[in-house]
C-alpha cells in the first residue's frame, strides 16, 4: 500500500482521512513494513466500510489485514442501531465464528516426542479433516435446533466435554439471542453430517510447544510454562455458517435500496440493525456462532480421547476465541457509554484486565488472544489490554494473513516436499491433500512474528508466549 | 494471455486473489460463460478431468440480474456438492430472463482418486462481473471464498 494517502499517527498507527462518502476516518495498525506490504485493496475496502450508515468513530484494519470481500480481512467496525447503524453479512464473512481454542496437556516436549508418530496418526484418524470428511454425529431437526440455540453448552450437555470448559469460552459457550428459525433448511442440511469436522484450507489441529515466554506474570496466570505442550484447534461453523452467509448476502443485496442504503460494493451487503432483515440475520448469525462453538467442543472431545488413549492425560481448556463475528458490546465513546454492534472480520476480541465479561480467573490479567500461525512457523498467545478499548473497540489481529495466493503457492511448492521438509525439522504434518499442503506452505503466509510484534507495540494486545508446532493435522 | 489476442472459446481461468481465488468463464453467450466458470470452480477443488460425468443434478435459480444469477448458479453448485458429496465436471445452462435452469454432471467424491485440495465455502460478490466484450464474447467472473 502506498503510504502517501495515509497520515502516520504513531509508529504503528496510520490514519486515512475521511473523503468522499466516508463518514469516519480509517485507522490502520501495523509497522511501516506491514502497511507497505498490504494490498491497496485494503485501503479501498476500509474506505467503503467507513461509508456505511451508523458507523462509530472509525473503520479499523489490524496489522494482519488483507484484501477480503466487502470488509478487509482484519477489519473492525462498530455500528450504533440508534443512529441508523447496520449489520453486514459481508462484515462477518462466510465462516461465521471461525476461531481458535487452545488446551493445556500438562505434558512437556519429551513426552510428546516419545510417541510423536503414534499421536499424529491417532489424531489424524480420529478427527475428521479435509473435503468430504464427515463426522460421527447426525442431528435430527430437533437436535439441530437445540445445538444452534445452545452452542458448546449443548455439546457439553450431550457428553462432549465438561461443564468447567464453558467458563473458558467466549459468551460462556452459548451465544444468546440465536434464532434457529432464521437459519434456512439448506443451511441445516449442509451441516447434517459436518458436526465435529475440521474442514479444509487454513483450518488445523496442532500440538504445540511453548518455546518462549514474553510476559512471565500473565503467562503464569494463563498456566503457561516454557516447554509445556498445548493443543490448538482452528475451525469454524462449517457448511451451516457458509450457507447462512450465502443466504443473507443475497437477501441484503436485494433489500439494500428499499432500506435506502447505497452499497459501494455489493459484498458490503447490509441491513439496518433495527429492521426485520437485520434482526433475522443477527438471529441466524448467532446460531452460526453456536454451531462453531459446538463444533470446536466436539473436536476437543475427540482430541481428549486421543490424549487419554495415547498419553493418559486429559487436556484442560485455556480459552476459545472467535474471529468472524458481530457482537453487541458496551463501549465508552467520547465519555458516553454506548451499546454498539462490533463487526470483527478476521479480528479477535481482546478484552483487557477488569472487563466484566471475563471469568473471575482471567479478570486480573485480561483475555487470552489466540493467534494462529502456519504449520511451519509459530503461533502466539497474547492478552487483551485496557487501552485496546480506546484503540479499536477491544480488538486485535487474528493470524498471519496470506502473502501469496494459492496459485502462486502451488507454483512454488509441492505438498509432499513441504511435508518432508517439516518432518526433518521435527514437525509431523498429516493431511489428506498434497495440493492443500502446498497451498498452505509456511512461506505462503506473512511473518506472523512481525504481525504480533506490531499488535503488541500498538497496544492492541500484549505478547505473552510463542508456540511452535510438533504435530499438525491439516485440512 | 494478452488481452489483445482472441481467446479460443469456450474457456475458463482462475484469477489471483491473495486470500481466496477468482473464477472466470468465457463463451459465446452468458450461458456458456456460466458453464465454463463452473469448471473453474471445480478446478479449485481438483482436476476436472478426473471427475466422471456419471450422474446429473438439476439446478434452478432465479435472480433479478445476470450478475446475481451467476453468483446464485455457483452457490447452487457449492450447495449440491456439499450436501450430496459430489464433484461436477460437465455443465449445461439455459437462461430464460431472470431464471436459470441448468444441469451439472458428476460423481461422488473419492478422496483417493480426486485428491481434493480445498473446499469452497461460497461464491462472493467481490470482483463480480458478467460482461460482453466488443467482439461479442461473454465473460462471467467473481471471487470465491475458500
Amino acid at each position: 500500500m502506498d503510504t502517501q494517502h495515509l497520515t502516520q499517527v504513531t509508529d504503528t498507527q496510520w490514519r486515512l482521512a475521511p473523503q468522499g462518502p466516508m463518514r469516519v476516518p480509517g485507522i490502520l495498525f501495523g509497522s511501516q513494513a506491514l502497511i507497505r506490504d498490504m494490498d491497496d485493496k485494503v485501503r479501498e475496502q476500509l474506505a467503503n466500510v467507513a461509508s456505511l450508515p451508523g458507523i462509530v468513530q472509525a473503520a479499523y484494519a489490524m496489522p494482519d489485514a488483507h484484501w477480503g470481500y466487502g470488509f478487509p480481512i482484519g477489519g473492525v467496525a462498530a455500528f450504533d442501531p440508534e443512529e441508523g447503524g447496520v449489520v453486514s453479512g459481508g462484515g462477518v464473512g462466510f465462516d461465521i465464528s471461525c476461531g481458535v481454542r487452545t488446551l493445556h496437556t500438562g505434558l512437556d516436549r519429551a513426552a510428546i516426542l516419545a510417541v510423536q508418530q503414534e499421536l499424529a496418526d491417532a489424531l489424524y484418524y480420529r478427527v475428521p479433516v479435509g473435503l468430504g470428511s464427515t463426522g460421527g454425529i447426525r442431528l435430527d431437526d430437533r437436535e439441530m435446533d437445540a445445538m444452534l440455540a445452545g452452542g458448546a453448552r449443548w455439546a457439553v450437555s450431550r457428553g462432549f466435554g465438561r461443564p468447567e470448559d464453558l467458563g473458558r469460552i467466549e459468551e460462556g459457550g452459548r451465544m444468546a439471542g440465536a434464532d434457529p428459525k432464521q437459519v434456512s433448511d439448506q443451511a441445516k442440511r449442509r451441516q447434517r453430517d459436518e458436526m465435529g469436522t475440521l474442514g479444509s484450507g487454513n483450518h488445523y489441529l496442532e500440538v504445540q510447544e511453548v518455546t518462549r515466554i514474553h510476559d512471565d506474570a500473565i503467562a503464569a496466570a494463563f498456566g503457561l510454562e516454557l516447554g509445556a505442550v498445548l493443543v490448538s484447534i482452528h475451525c469454524g461453523s462449517r457448511g451451516l455458517g457458509h450457507q447462512i452467509g450465502t443466504d443473507y448476502l443475497k437477501r441484503m443485496v436485494l433489500a439494500a435500496s428499499q432500506h435506502g442504503i447505497r452499497l459501494p460494493d455489493r459484498e458490503l451487503a447490509c441491513a439496518p440493525l433495527n429492521s426485520d432483515l437485520g434482526r433475522a440475520y443477527l438471529g441466524a448469525m448467532r446460531a452460526g456462532i453456536n454451531c462453531a462453538l459446538a463444533n470446536r467442543q466436539i473436536i476437543t472431545h475427540l482430541a481428549r480421547q486421543v490424549f487419554r488413549e495415547v498419553l493418559g492425560v486429559d487436556p484442560t481448556l485455556l480459552y476459545d476465541v472467535s474471529h468472524n463475528t458481530c457482537k453487541l458490546e458496551e463501549h465508552v465513546v467520547e465519555g458516553r457509554r454506548r451499546q454498539l454492534y462490533i463487526h470483527r472480520k478476521g479480528a479477535t476480541r481482546a478484552f483487557g484486565p477488569g472487563h466484566p465479561d471475563l471469568p473471575e480467573s482471567l479478570r486480573a490479567v485480561g483475555q487470552p488472544v489466540l493467534i494462529g500461525g502456519t504449520m511451519g512457523t509459530a503461533s502466539y498467545i497474547l492478552a487483551g489490554t485496557v487501552q485496546s478499548q480506546e484503540l479499536a473497540f477491544n480488538s486485535a489481529c487474528h493470524g498471519a494473513g496470506r502473502a501469496l495466493s494459492r496459485h502462486a503457492a502451488t507454483r512454488r511448492w509441492q505438498g509432499r516436499a513441504v511435508q518432508n521438509e517439516l518432518a526433518q525439522r521435527g514437525i509431523l504434518v498429516r493431511s489428506p491433500s498434497p495440493r492443500g499442503m502446498a497451498e498452505e506452505a509456511p512461506g505462503a503466509y506473512k511473518d506472523v512474528s512481525e504481525v504480533v510484534a506490531a499488535t503488541d507495540r500498538a497496544g492492541l494486545a500484549r505478547l505473552v508466549a510463542r508456540l511452535e508446532p510438533l504435530v499438525c493435522i491439516k485440512g | 494471455m494478452p488481452a489483445d489476442q482472441p481467446r479460443p472459446l469456450p474457456a475458463w481461468e482462475h484469477f489471483e486473489h491473495r486470500a481466496d481465488m477468482g473464477v472466470a468463464g468465457f463463451g459465446a453467450s452468458p450461458a456458456e460463460a456460466f458453464e465454463q466458470a463452473a469448471l473453474a470452480l471445480t478446478a479449485i477443488i481438483c482436476d476436472p478431468a478426473r471427475v466422471r460425468p456419471e450422474l446429473a443434478v438439476a439446478i434452478d435459480c432465479e435472480a433479478p440480474d445476470l450478475e446475481l444469477l451467476f453468483v446464485d448458479w455457483l452457490n447452487a453448485l457449492v450447495y449440491e456438492m456439499a450436501v450430496r458429496h459430489l464433484l461436477f465436471s460437465r455443465f449445461r445452462v439455459r437462461l430464460e430472463g431472470s431464471r436459470l435452469r441448468g444441469e451439472a454432471w458428476g460423481e461422488p467424491l473419492d478422496r483417493v482418486r480426486h485428491e481434493p485440495a480445498v473446499e469452497v465455502k461460497g461464491a462472493t460478490y467481490t470482483a463480480l462481473a458478467v460482461r460482453q466484450a466488443d467482439d461479442g464474447t461473454w465473460s462471467a467472473r467473481c471471487v470465491v471464498d475458500v
